[in-house]
């Protein structure tokens, strides 16, 4: 069950997966995540996918080797299985003939907004996609991304790679340049999503983010994964994880995103401690 | 025929046993079973109470009628496993309903021995019988089942309604698969009744009992997304299904400030401490910090019971119950209220949020109540809670739990055929409880919104057997 088929190094702690989950490829639709277990003893993450292979049955995810659980993740080998894997989750993106999409992907959310991309660039949709990095070691997905868009901008913080800046500069650029924006769709950090909201506002485009706050089951029954998003309470695995940016309070989802930084510090300092303990007893 | 020993004057002279229990003090310190169990003498002692009414007036009171006294003339019997037996008839999950069912609702309310003292201790020795013949009762070979129907029937939900369901249709000889979301089986029983209430180890063990009976259980499957209604029946090949999707997404106040960091659903604390096991120390998923904090928790019923205990066992110094009714309109099960209490839970009644305060920073700091009285009967019969003019206060807190009950699953609505009602619980029909799709049955929270574990069950079976009745004539 949930075998990794394949595995790859893309960048530094990011990880292409292809896991075997048949009826999770069979019923994808971009937008999509799962939730899964590395071991038995991991928590639940929840993860957006990029995109699936129906015909071998297998789902790909891109995954940042950054807390505990993903951390797990990312030892498993090709041939390994997860312990648990749940999906697909969540609504899938809303697919029409928009007219000209701008899709903004930034670190692992570029994932997400593949998916999306794909399905709009199929539904006829002309795709610009902004693609954001830190630097040259983290750019991901240029092949994948450069197939399904009609315009292609790879940008990094310092410009090693691509163009030189944030994303948020070159979808001003693209208003500038007096581009007619019919939708936006943006996946990547909250601070980002933010910032391209704001922006598209002004501009009066509709814009969807995809959100990726702390999630504990995953199929509407903690509640753990609420948002503010016109003022009202919504459940992101049951009511996302796409909302419109416009609505959505960036502010508490920020908060809540970093309720158990300190806890989630002060566990992988004990864990760390307790290798070193291991690690020198063994030498002795 | 009874094997009691003693004539009716002298069984009633006995008093009551009561459950032995942790010490308040010590079990605030560990999340072990806090009842402990009667021994074979005080179980021997209390069965003596029992009058042996011929028309059984408790099993009337039990929503799925387990003969209790013939299960307690086996106990006077010295037949443990014909005590078991005379359950697991009716009901096949002794070991959690001896545990978790509010027996002085239901069993003991209707016991003759209530009406002028107290009630024979039902719920104490369902519990005893089901784990004093665990051991024997995994040993011994199944009983034979009636030959297969080449009929199947999937179950959706692992909870206690899909349990009891699955108990029965595999007794009616139908091929039964139970699909679930999570990654452990029990539902509710797993991921929100608490261990000190309930071992998982119970719940694994019963689980275990339908599996040897070849009832087949798979997890991580969520029906309405890994695979549809229509798909269980046109791919899958099952003849009818069981909805039993359980409670879904938590009520929240909606008062200002409920968005600020520190509150918690009850759900989302009891998921975290029960099914991700957030109480140890090796557990991955974090929790809020409770040690020495203030908590307040919103609600009465077994849930906010439980939220308030686990609060104080993950070493909160003040924990606070808040309720807008008074004592006696609260649901929770009778025991859990006391041991609350024995634990230090402090209660506040007659008073309601109004708003939680920032720190500044985005954390919960406290929050402002007010005071009300209680004034006619609303519709659930109870007195309506009305706020009382200027008598606003403020509790300072370090955290909140929000205990005021849950919508129901959402994940089936969009299922084409279903209809549900404005509360979004599932309809149907109240003698055979199908839903408006041919076939497909549904019982349990997700048709009455959050109810107990016992009635889930008796729905489970009530739907068992029109599940049956709908296959034998097909």
């Amino acid at each position: 069950m949930f075998e990794i088929i394949n595995k790859t190094k893309i960048a530094p702690d990011v990880y292409r997966l292809e896991i075997a989950a048949p009826l999770i490829a069979k019923k994808f639709k971009a937008g999509q995540f799962i939730v899964l277990r590395p071991l038995d003893t991991s928590e639940r993450v929840p993860l957006t996918i990029m995109k699936t292979d129906p015909q071998a049955g297998t789902i790909t995810l891109i995954v940042k080797a950054i807390g505990l659980s993903t951390r797990q993740l990312c030892t498993l080998e090709k041939g390994q299985a997860v312990a648990d894997l749940l999906g697909p989750l969540g609504k899938p993106s809303e697919i029409e003939k928009y007219g000209t999409v701008v899709i903004v992907g930034g670190g692992v959310g570029t994932a997400v907004a593949f998916a999306v991309a794909q399905s709009l660039k199929e539904a006829g949709n002309r795709i610009i996609t902004i693609s954001g990095s830190r630097d040259k070691s983290f750019v991901i997905l240029e092949d994948d991304l450069r197939e399904i868009s009609d315009e292609l901008i790879m940008a990094t913080d310092d410009g090693s790679y691509g163009v030189k800046g944030f994303v948020t500069e070159y979808l001003k650029g693209l208003y500038a340049r007096g581009e007619k924006i019919d939708r936006v769709i943006a996946a990547g950090p909250l601070p980002m999503m933010r910032f391209i909201s704001d922006i598209t506002r002004e501009h009066k485009t509709p814009t969807v983010v995809s959100l990726n706050p702390i999630m504990v089951d995953g199929i509407g029954m903690c509640g753990g994964c609420r948002a503010l998003v016109g003022g009202k309470i919504v459940f992101v695995c049951v009511d996302g994880p796409e909302f419109d940016a416009h609505q959505v309070d960036f502010d508490s989802l920020m908060r809540r995103n970093n309720a158990y930084r300190g806890i989630e510090q002060e566990k992988e300092h004990a864990c760390k401690l307790e290798a070193e303990i291991e690690a020198v007893q063994h030498d002795q | 025929m009874t094997n009691n020993p003693l004539p009716l004057k002298e069984r009633m002279q006995i008093q009551r046993h009561s459950m032995p229990a942790q010490l308040p003090q010590e079990r605030v310190e560990n999340f072990n079973e806090v009842n402990q169990g009667f021994s074979l003498e005080l179980a021997r002692e209390e069965a003596q109470r029992c009058l042996q009414c011929k028309d059984a007036p408790c099993s009337q009171g039990c929503p799925v009628h387990v003969h209790i006294p013939d299960f307690i003339d086996q106990i006077l019997a010295d037949n443990m496993l014909g005590a078991a037996d005379a359950i697991l008839q009716d009901n096949l999950l002794p070991a959690v309903c001896g545990r978790v069912c509010p027996q002085e609702k239901f069993c003991e309310s209707q016991c003759i021995l209530g009406k002028k003292g107290q009630s024979v201790a039902i719920g104490s020795l369902e519990r005893f019988t089901a784990d004093s013949t665990a051991a024997d009762r995994a040993a011994r070979p199944q009983g034979e089942l009636p030959a297969p129907t080449g009929k199947k029937v999937a179950l959706i939900g692992s909870g206690p309604s899909s349990l009891a369901c699955a108990g029965d249709l595999i007794r009616f000889g139908h091929a039964v698969t139970v699909y679930e979301a999570l990654h452990a089986f029990g539902g509710v029983l797993i991921y929100g009744i608490p261990e000190f209430r309930l071992p998982k180890s119970i719940v694994a063990y019963e689980v275990d009992v339908l599996r040897r009976l070849g009832v087949k259980f798979e997890k991580n499957v969520v029906i309405g997304k890994t695979l549809t209604l229509n798909e269980l029946f046109d791919d899958q090949g099952y003849d009818a299904v069981f909805i039993g999707a359980g409670a879904g997404l938590p009520n929240f106040l909606g008062i200002p400030g409920e968005e600020l960091i520190g509150i918690y659903s009850s759900n989302e604390l009891l998921t975290r401490v029960n099914l991700m096991k957030a109480y140890q120390k090796e557990a991955i998923t974090p929790i809020f910090d409770f040690k020495d904090k203030v908590v307040a928790v919103f609600g009465a019923g077994n849930t906010a019971l439980d939220s308030a205990r686990t609060a104080l066992r993950l070493g909160a110094k003040d924990v606070h119950i808040i309720y807008r009714r008074s004592e006696e309109e609260m649901p929770a099960r009778h025991e859990e209220v006391e041991h609350a209490k024995e634990e230090g839970v402090q209660f506040t009644f007659l008073a309601a949020p109004l708003e939680f305060l920032d720190n500044g920073e985005g954390w919960l700091k406290g929050v402002r109540l007010q005071r009300m009285q209680l004034g006619e009967p609303d519709a659930s019969g109870r007195r309506r809670p009305l706020p009382v003019e200027g008598s606003e206060f403020t509790l300072d807190l370090d955290l909140a739990v929000i205990a005021i009950g849950n919508g129901s699953n959402p994940l089936l609505r969009d299922a084409p055929e279903l209809q549900f009602t404005r509360r979004g619980t599932l309809e149907v029909n109240p003698q055979s409880l199908q839903t408006a799709k041919q076939g497909v049955y549904a019982g349990g929270d997700i048709v009455t919104g959050g109810a107990t574990v016992i009635s889930a069950m008796g729905a489970g079976r009530q739907a068992a057997q029109s599940i049956h009745d709908y296959l034998s004539q097909l």
